[in-house]
């Protein structure tokens, strides 16, 4: 098991070491002591292995992210898993601004709040928020679901295509064609699928989320919309 | 009858035939006018500038038999792999999605022909142009559609576009003609809707964020590839000094005469700078940093011909781009097809409504029988030919005022014909010493 030293090893010496490794590596489980808030920290992971870091990550940790788990015992900056294409990335902290921007695949889970922007142009990634996530969150979302035990702030789903979004708390308010939308049988099994991915097997009733999704009135140019924005 | 003799009927200059066809159409649709390409309005130009050429006191080359180089390096300040590109020319950023696959693919091939590079857009690489396309910008914009590390990797390059010179501060539109399934799918939208790009990048926001994110791009890719930032000219000086800033390896800097796929045609013709008044501000911000040369800068918007290359690298860039003579070339807005623009509604030259994907041409749009009409080889041949003439003619001019590589070209070598142009480029009015605004002015 691998145990790298962010104290002592470059960063740019870490993220070329694991973008070497191929799928048959052995060197399936590397642990990251002493991150100090460094960015671009396993950043472009490209094989299914697992990256342990034991502390506080700057922006972008496990960017673009694909196949890799990435866990972060800390807090992350901004940008957490941005542009994921698959895997697992969990944060036992809070996360900034922009936690899972554009992500395309795989599993974002926060153990603590998230800040701004969550999901932001989200493009079929999973995010699991067990607190609360901040105004704009979903803000043109195209695909993938948003799930938040807490509540969320302004401007949720704004602009929003094609996303999920459940949130059990409350929504301070919604965003321009996002609205609130009858949960059915497959949303709450929907529900239940992400969450069990997230590790959280039977802990949390999925009835207790609301719905949020496109009102889809703003996806053709209309003289009649231009309020709306 | 009165027989007093009555004026000539008399249309208002300011309220002239355009203004008021607009104010019509304005007042039966309620909603802006949408078309593609960039400025139609004349702003001073490279036009407005003239060499002096060689005389008395300066050698010219012989035309035919001195070597006069083009090529350059770009990426140099970081980049473990930098892009060496044979001439100062290379191919903007254009979207598959607003551009046929055919017409991408044409663009990588005449550009690869001349050992210079082309440009993705916002809608993903395509297998089309990766490979026709020797050298390979990949363009990170703020919708991030399609984005992902393994187009990274396989990039030469990669640009940041933070603005465009048709709309500085606007961001990206495909209307739903051209939301096929295929475009649709690259960019996880639904198929038809209306697409309006975000204007803002997602994840970073300022210089200081920009930098942090560069510094990412650049760990994803282990440090290989030289990364742009592309700005419209809006605040020359201030936009490459932040680029520098954050870490740019080149700077694209681009005039509102350069095209788009498709805005709102106040913005086309309302926010942003010609790019003759940008490229002087731009080098000065390069210069004070003592970065000109050590950043590639790289500008665009109205590039015609050679003389235009030349005199954009004599007022101090390293290369230009060109995409609407591009299109050109490949046969856009070709007198060949006079009659479909007419069932249009509007005539060679002027067709601009790239949006609505009718386009006779087979170049933006996504109708598979209009994309036929291209042939990629042919027309990239065209483009290639092109490239070579605009080569050939800087190469032409350099020589005439002794250089040995078009890049020695240096505002010394200019003179303007308009107190505007004087101005904006910073050179003298033609037959004097006067630069308007000099220091020496006062």
């Amino acid at each position: 098991m691998p145990e790298v030293d962010l104290g002592v090893t470059p960063l740019r010496e870490l993220n070329a070491a694991l973008h070497r490794l191929t799928p048959e590596t052995n060197e399936r489980h590397w642990v990251i002591d002493h991150p100090a808030g460094r960015h671009a920290i396993a950043a472009g992971l490209n094989v299914p292995v697992t990256v342990e870091i034991n502390g506080p990550v700057g922006y972008y940790c496990a960017g673009m992210n694909k196949h890799a788990t990435v866990l972060v015992n800390g807090s992350a900056g901004v940008g957490v898993a941005e542009n994921m294409m698959s895997g697992f990335v969990h944060v036992t902290g809070d996360a900034s601004q922009s936690a899972g921007a554009t992500g395309r695949g795989g599993l974002l889970r926060i153990d603590g709040n998230a800040s701004s922007r969550c999901g932001i142009s989200m493009k079929g990634i999973d995010i699991v928020v067990k607190g609360s996530v901040g105004h704009m969150s979903a803000f043109m979302a195209q695909a993938g679901t948003l799930v938040v035990f807490g509540d969320a702030g302004d401007s949720l789903g704004d602009s929003i295509y094609e996303a999920r979004l459940f949130v059990r708390g409350s929504v301070k308010s919604l965003g321009a064609d996002c609205i609130e939308k009858e949960m059915h049988d497959e949303h709450k099994r929907a529900i239940h699928q992400v969450l069990t991915r997230a590790g959280f097997d039977g802990e949390v009733d999925p009835s207790e989320f609301k719905r949020y999704g496109s009102a889809r009135k703003l996806y053709h140019f209309h003289v009649d919309h231009a309020g709306e924005y | 009858m009165d027989a007093t003799p009555r004026t000539t009927p008399r249309k208002s200059a300011t309220f002239d035939d355009y203004s008021l066809s607009e104010i019509r159409r304005a007042a039966e649709s309620g909603i802006y006018d949408i078309r593609g390409a960039g400025a139609k309005r004349k702003v001073p130009h490279f036009d407005d500038l003239l060499f002096l050429g060689a005389s008395m006191s300066r050698y010219p080359l012989e035309g035919y038999r001195e070597k006069c180089a083009t090529d350059l390096w770009l990426g140099t300040r970081f980049a473990r792999k930098p892009i060496h590109i044979k001439i100062p020319i290379t191919i903007a950023g254009m979207s598959f999605g607003s551009l046929s696959a055919q017409a991408k693919e044409a663009l990588g091939r005449g550009a690869s022909i001349m050992g210079t590079s082309t440009t993705t857009g916002d809608g993903g690489m395509t297998e089309e142009e990766r490979g026709h396309s020797e050298i390979l910008v990949y363009q990170l914009l703020p919708s991030r559609y399609g984005m992902n590390p393994d187009d990274l990797r396989r990039a030469d390059a990669i640009e940041i576009v933070v603005g465009q010179g048709a709309k500085p501060g606007g961001g990206g539109m495909l209307l739903g003609q051209k939301i096929t399934e295929r475009v649709a799918e690259m960019r996880t939208l639904p198929v038809g809707i209306d697409q309006r790009s975000a204007c803002r990048h997602p994840d970073w926001t300022g210089p200081d964020d920009l930098e942090i994110k560069i510094e990412e791009l650049r760990e994803i890719t282990d440090w290989e590839k030289p990364i742009y930032i592309k700005v419209g000219a809006s605040r020359p000086y201030y936009d490459t000094a932040l680029a520098v800033k954050s870490g740019a390896d080149v700077i694209v800097l681009d005039g509102m005469q350069g095209g788009t796929a498709a805005t709102q045609e106040v913005f086309i013709e309302h926010v942003g700078l010609p790019i003759l008044g940008a490229i002087r501000p731009a080098v000065q911000a390069l210069q004070d940093l003592d970065m000109h040369r050590k950043v590639q800068l790289i500008v665009s918007g109205g590039i015609r011909n050679g003389a235009d290359v030349a005199k954009a690298l004599a007022l101090g860039a390293d290369a230009v781009s060109i995409g609407s003579a591009a299109l050109a070339a490949l046969g856009d807005n070709d007198p060949h097809w006079e009659h479909e623009y007419a069932k249009l509604g509007t005539t060679a030259g002027a067709y601009d409504d790239w949006h609505e994907g009718r386009d006779p041409a087979g170049i933006s749009t996504q109708d598979p029988e209009l994309g036929a009409r291209l042939h990629p080889e042919l027309t990239g041949r065209r483009l290639a030919n092109y490239l070579s003439v605009m080569t050939l003619e800087a190469q032409t001019i350099a020589r005439a005022c002794g250089k040995s590589h078009v890049r020695n070209l240096e505002p010394e070598d200019l003179v303007a014909l308009t107190v505007e142009a004087a101005a904006m480029a910073k050179v003298p009015l033609a037959g004097t010493d006067w630069i308007p605004g000099s220091k020496s002015d006062w």
